[in-house]
This record gives structure tokens, sequence and C-alpha cells, in this order.
């Protein structure tokens, strides 16, 4: 053998970890906290290895649509700095084997979903991976200003996926734990944006800091904040709520609104002075925000020994 | 006799293949895992022997 061109490290000879990245486990981990809240508040029981394999194959197939992300749109994460260090704009992984890997886990994932659970939980979760990589990646991100508020409702999906994986259908409360992601996800982003500007400038992605400007993005801020709190206030009377969610969830929408006008008030030149301090601080509270509204849901049910449990 | 030096690209790729033998046995952990469970709480076999059973006979009318 006297063929040296196996020696040298070329581009696609990726580690584990480099595959692993692609599935986007950050993404990931969010997905997966929702769903388990959505399965274990769902009225009825399941087999906890069912539980655990439903919530697995909602993971996996999360993880597929994140690698069919970063197959498309390769292009613009070499772009922005955010996303250089991918595992594709690195030179880790082929964006040939990043869309094999996507396709595989997206089949795998639906029909073991579903001969695990069954055929709803399943077609939810297939049409979030279509949802995510072909109608926000594909479809929106690129053409409209409007990219996160459409494609925020990919993220939203898992609760309804681990609701469906217990009951087999969905209800009034799986709808209301759809739209507190939904609403929530545009204030999430849009403060993201305003202090990663020259990202999505650079990429010439349309958030709407680009196309509509800084004051807009600061009144849509305030806007989906205000239409948010009496959804998560909302669920907080239905029955897998009781009165701490209530109270958690009261509390946590008044900060948030408070957070948004703060942010609605200021202009650019305060912002660039404090280096987007109040943006910022409003971004890392976003993500607190939505993991105790869904923590409140989990631990209602314990509570219910010492008076607090649901309605 | 001493087996040869591991070629480089082996030694390059151990990991790979490692982590992707961990996956694959955990996959047939989880599938005989989901049999197991699936056999075990489902509703019991009926119909296997061409025998219809009084109660698995749909009623008139119905």
């Amino acid at each position: 053998m006297t063929d040296t061109s196996i020696n040298k490290p070329e581009t696609g000879d990726a580690q584990f970890s480099d595959f692993f990245a692609l599935l986007k486990p950050r993404v990931m981990s969010l997905v997966v906290f929702t769903a388990l809240v959505g399965l274990l508040v769902a009225p009825g029981t399941i087999h906890p290895f069912l539980a655990f394999c439903g919530i697995l194959f909602v993971a996996i197939g999360a993880g597929a649509s994140g690698a069919l992300n970063m197959w498309w749109d390769a292009d613009i994460d070499r772009i922005m700095r955010r996303t250089q260090k991918r595992p594709i704009p690195a030179g880790k992984v082929t964006s040939g084997d990043a869309l094999a890997i996507g396709l595989a886990l997206s089949g795998f994932s639906v029909v073991l979903l579903w001969l695990a659970t069954n055929a709803l939980a399943a077609g939810l979760l297939a049409f979030t991976i279509f949802f995510y990589a072909v109608v926000y990646s594909m479809w929106l991100k690129r053409s409209t200003p409007q990219n996160i508020v459409i494609g925020g409702a990919a993220g939203a999906f898992p609760p309804v996926i681990g609701w469906a994986i217990v009951t087999g259908t969905v209800s009034l409360e799986a709808v209301l734990m759809f739209a507190i992601i939904f609403m929530w996800t545009p204030p999430h982003f849009w403060a993201l944006a305003l202090f990663m500007k020259s990202d999505y400038d650079d990429a010439g992605v349309p958030m709407l800091t680009v196309t509509h400007g800084r004051r807009t993005t600061r009144n849509h801020i305030l806007i989906y904040t205000l239409l948010l709190a009496p959804v998560a206030v909302g669920l907080g009377l239905t029955a897998i709520a009781g009165p701490i969610y209530l109270a958690i969830a009261i509390a946590l929408n008044a900060w948030f609104i408070k957070g948004a006008i703060e942010i609605w008030r200021r202009d650019e030149a305060q912002a660039e002075f404090d280096h987007y301090k109040t943006e910022k601080a409003f971004f890392k509270f976003s993500l607190l925000y939505l993991f105790l509204h869904f923590g409140a849901l989990l631990v209602t049910p314990a509570l219910a020994p010492f008076g607090f449990g649901g309605w | 006799m001493a087996f040869s030096k591991d070629h480089e690209l082996h030694e390059r790729r151990f990991g790979r293949n490692l982590s992707l033998a961990v996956v694959l046995i955990g996959l047939v952990g989880i599938v005989f895992g989901l049999t197991v469970v699936k056999v075990t709480t489902g509703q019991p076999l009926e119909g296997f022997d061409h025998v219809a059973r009084p109660h698995m006979i749909p009623e008139e009318g119905n």
C-alpha cells in the first residue's frame, strides 16, 4: 500500500462529537425538557420505558431537524460569528454527511416513535421536523422578517408531542403550552438580534432589526411580551396547573413585561452606551422565564400532599 | 509473531468507531426493551389458533 492520500486529515474526517454537535445539543435539551413536562403533566399513564423511548425519539427528531438546518444554512453560518464554529463551516463535517444524518435520523425517529407510542405523536414529530427544516429554514428565514414568529412554532411543538405520547390526543392544556413557547420565541430572539446586530446584517438574514429598524423591533418585543402574559397566566387556570404555578406565572410575567418596557423606552444611543446591558439581561431572563413556567407545571403534582397541587 | 502497528487512519477514527458501536448497541437494547414492554403490557394475543371465542365475535347490530 503506497496510497498516502488517506493519511492526511481531510474535510469530513470528523470525530463523534462533531456529528453530535450537528444535532444542536443545547436546543435539544430545551426540547427534552418541554416534551418531558408535556408528557408528565398529561392525564393518563404510560409505561416508564415507553415514556423514556418517546422522549428519546423526540430528542433525536429535534436533532435531525437541527442537522438539516445546518446543512441548508452552511453558507450563512460561515459568515455569522455566532455560528462559525459549527461543524460544517468549521470544516469538520461535510454538508453531504449532515444532510444524510438529518434525513436518516428524521425517518428513524418518526418511525420508532410511532411504533413505541402512537400515530398522532409520530405525525406531530414529522410535522415539526418538516416545519423547522423546510418551512422555517428554507422558506421563511431568508425571505421575511416574520421568520422567527412563524418558525417559532417548530420549537413549540415538543410539549404537545409529549402530551400526545400519553393521551393520543391534543387538548386545551397542550395548546396553551404550545402557545407559551410560540409567543415567547419572538421577544427572546429579537432581544438577541438587538445585541448581536452585525451578525444578521452581514449574513443578509432579514431579521426585524435589519428590515424595519431597531425602534420597530423594540416595539414588537413589548407587544409580543404583552400578548404572551395572558397565555402564560391563562394556563394557570387549567387542570394541569395550580396556585403555585399561577403565582409564579404572575410574578414572571410582571418581571418580563417590566424588562420589555425598559427595552421599549431605550434608544440605540443608550443601548450602545452600556453595551446593551438591558437587552442582554432580558435575553437571559427569557430563558429562566420558560424554564420556571414549565418547572412549575412539573412540581405541581408533587405539591398535592401539601395542599398546593392542581386545582 | 507481533501484529503490525495500526495504520494512523485507524487510530484517528478509533474514538468515532467506538462511539458508533456504543450507539448501535444502545439501539439494539432499546428495540429489545420496546419489544419486551409491548409484548408484556399489550392485550393477550387471541385468534392465533384460528378459533373464534364468543367475546371476539361482534354482536349483531354493532
